[in-house]
């Protein structure tokens, strides 16, 4: 199996703070693989430079055999990468299927003629687009509240909108940033299953950041695990729940030996 | 503020009170009264001057005894009565510091008149002053009752008196124009105030409000009746009853600069050149969320590109002498590429810092309109004059009432255009990068094509709107294109509802075609414009018609479920 992402050294500054230091990950095609680490470890830095929010200092990243370093968010979208956020960012003055119709912008052709004068291909294309969102509303369980605004859906549904609109652009890597934050142990296992789902139904590659244990060691096939910015572990659930240094890194110096004895 | 109005609605009421006082007090201060008071709203009974106070009396007690659902009915009499009183007692307060003192060295309109018109002409003070507080306790009583009957027939009743404000205040202009049937204004002389008064007759004032709220009120009681019956209509009665009412509308607006008579198409006109900028301004605001002040400049350069291209006198070298027709394509180039240009360096400013550097542009463009140095050309502060007015055929158009007809079809373009863009793949990138500009990135929508699509579709309408209005003006000044242009479009379009079609038409309507037709108070109309402004942020901020949301997916359920209802049948 290939690598769909390898990152080489990446780093990452502001100001004098290092926020992601010289990581080296390789994402295994098809796979489902963690990032974690306490809060501040540089997680989310991480996920902004692979989606072009942020641009590293040093280091590469290579997505699909190409460096996607210095391009910018629009484009590393359209290679194949696709995101959701921490804190929820839908349009939320848009409906559901807005939020997935705008997904699905760098699929669609049409431009300021095709609507204005009516034409077919653009009528043709509307529909296909809209009939596709209205399929992934389904795949996230969301239908018929297609025509509801995003802000006016209930936390758990706007999570999933929120998968739902980065399914839309087809992406080969899902990027989901704590997508059980703020749920309950049902919603959170409906999600894992979900996500599960999503590789083995679709084929894409799920890259995930996570603070929910269980969730972590029950899908991933590989962890990473950061801390300060720095890889400190990385191998299979296995490894890293016996792994002296992630123990300390969450719960402090000295506590490894402790559980161990 | 719920809880508030349960435990201390008093405090509520009184508060309101004090400020209905505090600007009654103002509005005589600074002669709105005064100038009011010289034209009558029904002949020989109550004057414009009375019924602003009125009218501010009304609006605070209104608001006062609104209270929720588990407000009881003595509480809102109550607080109405007290807010009315209070404010009352503030008009009270301000005659007996008039007498006492003299305010006129402040304020200027602080006169005997005034007051003569606050103490309703009477000799004896203290009874107006009784007078001028049992009134405003009953006027906050009756405004609270109100609240109390059903609201099909509240709404029908502030409608039919708004309706028998209007009429009043609009009465001149009504019968101008309707001076050419004799007949009309035989048969509707009782409505209005006889021999050279203004304003409505008592009888006039009671019938219009009568008719007005019971037509109101069957018609919002049947409006659900009848809304369902065409629904359960089959598919192409009701196809054709919407063209039907297309068909009526067109036809009304085709036939109305007959009916309105020079003066009303004179105001249409420069409604409509507004409508055309607050449909471009509304692509780059409402749409896109990029916060333009320049918007004036597309505007300028328009009607400049149309005066050069065009002009045949004057002291200016150019020397093209083309039609309008001519020059409007390459009026609006000129604005979409000064669109392009604006867009370029500002793709990455956001928000306020945005609003200043497109503020920035707007006078620029205007100050090189002015300049000197460009005087050969553009005319400095003389401006272009003779500029050519359109022609069909041998027909010029050179009335309000003729060129009515290409403002018109440049609203319906215009409007055409937006709507259609409202949904399509361009316009749901503008509303995603007004919702949030890095996850539209991150979703594959590239900024910088998006956001030039949007500045030059704008800067089109505002261009085409520029050219129209150099044509009408036959002559352009730089002093045409100041910043209040632009801060007039962009009020309109809040007023109307951000991103709405309708509240364009809506917004030009009430902040350009209202203020056009009430000139004599025009010293006052920036105050009442402000006032306007802040009261809408206070109460509706997302405007008089929000903008819609469209509904996809229900729409094709509804369609697909009568589908399989007729396949079953």
């Amino acid at each position: 199996m290939s690598n769909i992402l390898t990152a080489e050294n990446v780093t990452k500054r502001f100001g004098g703070l290092t926020a992601v230091g010289r990581l080296s990950i390789e994402i295994p095609e098809k796979s489902i693989y963690s990032v974690i680490g306490p809060n501040g470890a540089g997680k989310t830095t991480f996920f902004n430079c692979i989606t072009g929010f942020y641009h590293p200092e040093e280091g590469d990243i290579i997505f699909d055999g190409r460096s996607i370093l210095g391009l910018l968010s629009d484009q590393i979208s359209q290679r194949g990468i696709s995101r959701t956020y921490q804190n929820i960012r839908l349009f939320s003055n848009l409906t559901a299927l807005e939020n997935i119709l705008v997904g699905q912008h760098a699929l669609l052709k049409s431009t300021l003629l095709g609507p204005i004068f009516g034409m077919a291909g653009t009528k043709r294309e509307e529909a296909e687009a809209l009939k596709e969102a209205k399929r992934l509303l389904a795949f996230v369980s969301l239908a018929r509240k297609g025509d509801l605004l995003a802000k006016n859906l209930p936390y758990g549904d706007q999570r999933r909108l929120e998968i739902a609109r980065a399914l839309a652009s087809k992406p080969k890597l899902l990027l989901l940033d704590e997508p059980t934050a703020g749920m309950n142990p049902n919603e959170t296992e409906d999600m894992t299953k979900f996500i599960r789902r999503l590789r083995d139904e679709l084929g894409i590659t799920i890259l995930l950041i996570e603070h929910d244990m269980r969730v972590v060691m029950g899908i991933s096939e590989k962890i990473t695990v950061l801390d300060y910015g720095e890889k400190i572990a990385e191998g299979t659930p296995k490894d890293i729940q016996g792994n002296e240094r992630v123990i300390e890194a969450y719960l402090g110096r000295g506590s490894a030996a402790q559980i161990t004895a | 503020m719920e809880y508030e109005s349960k435990t201390t609605w008093w405090l509520q009421a009184l508060r309101s009170g004090l400020i209905g006082g505090v600007v009654a007090v103002l509005v005589s201060l600074v002669g709105m009264v005064g100038t009011f008071h010289e034209r009558d709203i029904i002949a020989g009974q109550i004057t414009m001057g009375q019924t602003v106070l009125l009218l501010i009396v009304i609006a605070f007690t209104y608001y006062s005894s609104r209270g929720d659902e588990s407000t009881t009915p003595s509480t809102r009499l109550t607080s109405g009565a007290l807010t009315g009183l209070v404010t009352a007692s503030f008009i009270v307060g301000l005659i007996l510091l008039g007498k006492a003192v003299n305010l006129r060295e402040v304020f200027v309109n602080a006169s005997p008149a005034l007051y003569k018109i606050l103490t309703f002409d009477m000799e004896n003070l203290t009874a107006a002053y009784l007078y001028l507080l049992l009134g405003g306790t009953v006027v906050g009583l009756l405004t609270a009752m109100v609240h109390l009957i059903p609201s099909a027939w509240r709404s029908a009743v502030i409608n039919g008196l708004g309706l028998v404000f209007l009429i009043a205040l609009l009465q001149d202009l009504i019968r101008v124009t309707l001076t050419p049937f004799p007949a009309v204004t035989k048969a509707l002389a009782w409505m209005f105030g006889s021999r050279g008064q203004e304003g409505l007759s008592v009888v006039g004032a009671i019938i219009v409000f009568l008719v007005v709220t019971l037509v109101n009120y069957f018609f919002t009681k049947r409006g659900n009746d009848m809304r369902k019956r065409i629904q359960s209509l089959p598919k192409a009665t009701q196809q054709s009853l919407r063209w039907i009412t297309w068909i009526i509308l067109i036809a009304f607006l085709l036939i109305w600069p007959r009916v309105a008579g020079t003066y009303l198409s004179e105001v249409t006109n420069t409604v409509g050149l507004f409508i055309l900028m607050g449909l471009g301004l509304n692509i780059v605001v409402g749409y896109a969320g990029l916060l333009d002040l320049g918007y004036v400049a597309f505007f300028a350069l328009g009607a400049y590109t149309m005066a050069v291209l065009t002009t045949t006198g004057g002291e200016i070298t150019s020397n093209f002498q083309w039609t309008f027709w001519e020059a409007l394509p390459v009026a609006i180039f000129i604005a979409v590429l000064a669109g392009v240009v604006l867009g370029i360096p500002v793709l990455k400013i956001r928000g306020d810092y945005l609003a200043i550097i497109t503020l920035g542009f707007g006078e620029i463009i205007r100050i090189l309109f002015l300049s000197d140095f460009l005087k050969p050309h553009f005319g400095g502060s003389f401006g272009i004059v003779e500029i050519a007015a359109p022609t069909v055929g041998s027909l010029t158009l050179n009335t309000p009432q003729k060129l009515y007809y290409v403002i018109l079809a440049g609203c319906m373009l215009v409007l055409f255009v937006a709507y259609r863009l409202r949904d399509s793949r361009i316009g749901r990138a503008w509303k995603a990068i007004r919702e949030d500009e890095d996850v539209a990135q991150a979703m594959g929508i590239n900024l910088t094509s998006t956001k030039l699509l949007a500045f030059a579709t704008g800067a089109a309408f505002g261009g085409l709107s520029g050219a129209i209005f150099a044509a009408k003006l036959s002559t352009v000044y730089p002093h045409s294109f100041v910043l209040l242009v632009s801060i007039n479009v962009l009020a309109l379009i809040i007023v109307g509802g951000m991103g709405s079609l309708p509240g364009v038409i809506v917004g030009a309507l009430l902040l350009v075609g209202l203020p056009e037709l009430l000139r004599e108070f025009s010293e006052f109309r920036l105050m009442i414009y402000g006032a306007i402004l802040i009261a809408m942020m206070l109460n509706k901020p997302e405007g008089f018609i929000p903008e819609a949301v469209h509904r996809r997916e229900l729409h094709e359920v509804e369609e697909e479920d009568n589908v399989t209802q007729t396949a079953t049948a």
